[in-house]
Formats: structure tokens, C-alpha cells, sequence
């Protein structure tokens, strides 16, 4: 029998049987969640980003907006009173990578979408100070300076061709070919600051109650 | 229903399980009849003295992994893990989250009524509700118009005696619910010199320095252009269509030359999000009476 002084002597075997714990971990944490409805199965009104929130949603990304703003609405009272919903896994269907967060230095943004006009978005992003004094987040005016088509939205059509990809394999609704054809004519001249909003704006509509 | 696509996975989940809560077992007992020789050590030594004896481990110890043993299978029988089983106790998130609301909205509801029941501007002058209000308004209202109230450049100031929308408790009651959506229309097309006309009539319906010349080719322009239509003859901005008064020295997005001009070459337009499907009526009507309590606190 294998002993517990061959297995610290031996690098390779310490590697090898460590992987095989993981990997016997994962078979249970991971792997049925492909298989489940409730993680698999889009929520009713979820649809695709379409061009201008798929590229925005890479301003947040670029941002490290997650860094903190989580968007999970955890089925507590207290958060559901603040947000709205609690956050249901068939919302994130489109999500990759999801943007879930782990710290909330700022609040939950998953349902914040319409819960704000364009205009106090714009206003905030362009320094959080003029609309909520007590603020610490950085301001992003910068946002507004760079043409979306010029950065995040350079290569859209490659970007929806891959999620398009995704979408396929797990047989979901997705983009047709005019809708890749025609997604640098719908970012037009928007700046990065207004597809980040148009993303903003979408977000979690799908269970909100905001109008 | 099972959530699993088929019931290969539930299978699959509980043969897992098992097999590891057995296997977890099956070592227990194993290690347990290993024998050790009291005092060898494992052959190493550190800093010169320092050895490790290969000593069984502590009873406590392996009692404490029989017990997360044990923990597992309890907690299998009663809460959902294994497979499509949904456990004894039939918990789930979404029916503890709905219990919590529930209980708290039984215990709050005979408050919220008895606030419903009463007239907007009676509740403004109650204590307790303006002390409920407030807490509703630091959630949901700050974000715009100022933990103060007082608003920002493009949001209104809620604690002066303007109102764009009218002042009423109804109408009040109405914004709050419905929200409101408000367009000025751009006016670029008038000309620079019309538009620097306009904006020097319009501050001087403020009493503000202006150049009396272009003022007054600015009144005519005023009615000229259809400015009439939204603001009124009398500029006295009309409440349906959310026109600023613009007679008074509340400004919206501010009062310099500049600004004016910005406003009427480019048009305004924002929007009050609609709040009655996420806040219920009870609590619109508590915080529209918090609204008229701090607009009359002058």
C-alpha cells in the first residue's frame, strides 16, 4: 500500500493525487450545474447584449467595475427591499465571464437598470460627487473622451461571433447575421461612456419591477 | 419537477455522495487499528534536535471527523443535496426569503395602512411617519436628490417651494408613482443671436444682469419661437408639462449666461423613474407626504 512517506517524497505523485482530490471535488461542484435547468434555462425576457451593451459591458469589465460592484441580489430580505428580485441563475445565461463580484464597496448593481435616468448616470459616472456627495467612487469622465467604435467596440463582430458560439452549443437563442452585419452601424459614434449606460440600463430587467 | 435534464444526474450526484461520506468512513476505521510503537520517531531531525515522533492522533481529534460524518448524513436527511431529494425539512431559499418578508410585512402592515388610510398632508405632520419616510427617502431617493434633499445640477431641489411637476399631494403622489419624463426641445436652429437674446430675456425675468437690448428682442423672440407653448406668456412654466417657472430663482441646471444658452441650444431632458410597482402604494404615499414635509420646512 502506498505510504504517507512515498507520497511527500514524491513530487510528482504529491501532484498527481492532489489533482485527483480536486477532480473528485469538481465532479460533484461543477459538473452537474451543466445539466441542471435552473443554471441552464434562460429566465423568461432574458435576451442576448445586444452590440451596444456587449461592447459596454467590456468598458465595465475593463473598468474592473467588479472590483466593487457585485451583481448578485442575495434572496435576502434586506437586499431584496433594496434591489429588487433576488438574482436567479437562468439571468446569467449570456454572462461570459459573469460579473458577480465578491465585494460591495459600492451597491449591488444587477437590477439597476432603469432604476436611474441616462441622465444621472452621465452625470455620476462623470464625477459621482455632483449627484451623491457622500461618494467614494472614482469618477470616469474619461469614458466620454474615446469613441467606442475606436476601442471596445473595434472588433464587435468577432466578439458576437464567439458569443454566438456559446449560445449554439447550449442550443439558446442568439445573434443572426444581420445582427453581426449591423452592430458597428448600431455603436455608430456612441462614446465609451454611453454604451457603458446602455449596458447600465439593461441590466436585470429581465425580474424588475422598475419601469 | 426535477431540475436535473435527466435522471442520469441524480443518480449520479447521490452515487457520488455516498460513495464519499463512505469512503470518509471507511478510512476512519482503517487509520484507527493502524498501530504505532510508542517513541519511534519518523527518521528526521531539524536544527539539530528537533525529531517528530509518529504518534497516533489525538482521540478528540478523529472524534471530531466521526462527527462531520455524522453532520453529513443529518444534514442529507433534512436540507436538499442529495439528487433530486428535496430533504425533510422541504428548505429552500426562495421560501425562507419569502417567510422573512412575510412576517415582516405582517408586522409593518398595520402601520402602513393606518398611513394610507390618513391624508398625504396629515401623515406629513406625524412624527412616526416622517421618521419612516425619511428612512424610505435615504434609500431610494437619495441617490438623486440629495441625502439633504436639496437635489443636484439636473435634479430638482425638493426642499424649496418650486415645483416643476406641481406641489399638491396628489400630484405629489402622482410623480412619485408614475414618475415623470421631461423634454426641452433643442432651439439651435434659432441662431446664435437668438438664442443670446432668449437667454438674456429669460434672466432677466429673475432680476439678473443682463443686456436690456437683447432682452427685450429676446420677449419677442420668446413668443416668436414657441417658447409660450411650455412655459407659459407669463413664464410662469406650466405644472402638466413640467415647465420650469422661470420668473422665480430656483434653477434647474443653472442660471449663468452660459448655461442658458447651453439649455436652449441643446434642449434638456431626464427623467423621474416610476415607483409604484417596486415600492407598493403604502410606501409611495409616506414618502410623498416625507416630500411635502420637507418642502414645507422653511
Amino acid at each position: 500500500m502506498l505510504k504517507h512517506e512515498q507520497i511527500e517524497k514524491s513530487v510528482p505523485l504529491l501532484i498527481i493525487l492532489t489533482l485527483a482530490v480536486v477532480i473528485w471535488g469538481g465532479l460533484l461542484e461543477i459538473v452537474p450545474l451543466f445539466f441542471q435547468k435552473s443554471t441552464t434555462t434562460p429566465v423568461e425576457g432574458t435576451k442576448p447584449y445586444d452590440a451596444v451593451r456587449l461592447v459596454g459591458r467590456d468598458v465595465y469589465i475593463r473598468e474592473g467595475c467588479y472590483l466593487c460592484h457585485s451583481q448578485m441580489i442575495r434572496p435576502f430580505r434586506a437586499e431584496t427591499e433594496r434591489y429588487g428580485h433576488y438574482s436567479v441563475a437562468g439571468e446569467y445565461v449570456y454572462d461570459h465571464p459573469f460579473q458577480w463580484g465578491s465585494k460591495r464597496t459600492g451597491p449591488d448593481l444587477h437590477r439597476v437598470g432603469g432604476r436611474y435616468s441616462d441622465e444621472w448616470q452621465r452625470a455620476h459616472l462623470m464625477n459621482p460627487r455632483d449627484v451623491v456627495p457622500e461618494s467614494n467612487m472614482p469618477a470616469f469622465a474619461f469614458l466620454a473622451n474615446t469613441k467606442a467604435k475606436d476601442s471596445v467596440g473595434a472588433d464587435v463582430e468577432k466578439k458576437m461571433e464567439v458569443m454566438r458560439t456559446y449560445a449554439n452549443v447550449r442550443g439558446l437563442p442568439t445573434y443572426s447575421d444581420a445582427d453581426i452585419k449591423g452592430a458597428k452601424a448600431a455603436i455608430g459614434d456612441m462614446t465609451e461612456m454611453d454604451v457603458l449606460i446602455a449596458y447600465l440600463q439593461g441590466m436585470g430587467t429581465a425580474l424588475s419591477t422598475m419601469k | 419537477m426535477s431540475d436535473f435534464i435527466s435522471d442520469f444526474w441524480n443518480l449520479y450526484v447521490v452515487v457520488i455522495v455516498l460513495a464519499s461520506i463512505l469512503a470518509c468512513a471507511v478510512l476512519l476505521v482503517v487509520q484507527g487499528k493502524a498501530t504505532f510503537t510508542p517513541g519511534k520517531t519518523m527518521g528526521h531531525v531539524w536544527d539539530e534536535t528537533l525529531e517528530e515522533y509518529n504518534n497516533p492522533m489525538p482521540k478528540w481529534w478523529s472524534w471530531l471527523f466521526v462527527i462531520t460524518v455524522v453532520f453529513a448524513l443529518v444534514y442529507l436527511a433534512l436540507y436538499p443535496g442529495l439528487g433530486n431529494f428535496k430533504g425533510m425539512l422541504g428548505w429552500t431559499s426562495g421560501g425562507q426569503h419569502a417567510a422573512e418578508v412575510a412576517k415582516m410585512d405582517a408586522a409593518v402592515k398595520p402601520l402602513f395602512d393606518k398611513y394610507l388610510a390618513m391624508d398625504v398632508k396629515a401623515v406629513a405632520g406625524d412624527k412616526q411617519a416622517m421618521e419612516m419616510g425619511k428612512r424610505l427617502y435615504l434609500t431610494y431617493c437619495m441617490q438623486c436628490h440629495g441625502a439633504d434633499a436639496r437635489g443636484a445640477k439636473g435634479f430638482p431641489n425638493l426642499t424649496d417651494s418650486d415645483w416643476q411637476w406641481g406641489g399638491e399631494p396628489q400630484q405629489i403622489v402622482e410623480t412619485i408613482s408614475a414618475g415623470r419624463m421631461a423634454m426641452m426641445p433643442p432651439h439651435a436652429h434659432l441662431g446664435a443671436d437668438t438664442v443670446k437674446d432668449l437667454a438674456n430675456y429669460v434672466r432677466s425675468l429673475s432680476g439678473l444682469p443682463h443686456d436690456s437690448v437683447r432682452a427685450a428682442k429676446g420677449a419677442t423672440a420668446f413668443t416668436e419661437a414657441g417658447c409660450v407653448g411650455c412655459h407659459g406668456m407669463d413664464a410662469k412654466g406650466m405644472h402638466a408639462v413640467g415647465a420650469p417657472n422661470l420668473t422665480d430663482k430656483v434653477w434647474l441646471y443653472g442660471s449663468s449666461e452660459a448655461t442658458i444658452i447651453e439649455t436652449i441650444n441643446n434642449g434638456r431632458q431626464n427623467k423621474m423613474p416610476a415607483w409604484k410597482e417596486f415600492l407598493g402604494e403604502a410606501k409611495v404615499h409616506l414618502l410623498s407626504a416625507y416630500v411635502l414635509s420637507v418642502g414645507q420646512a422653511k
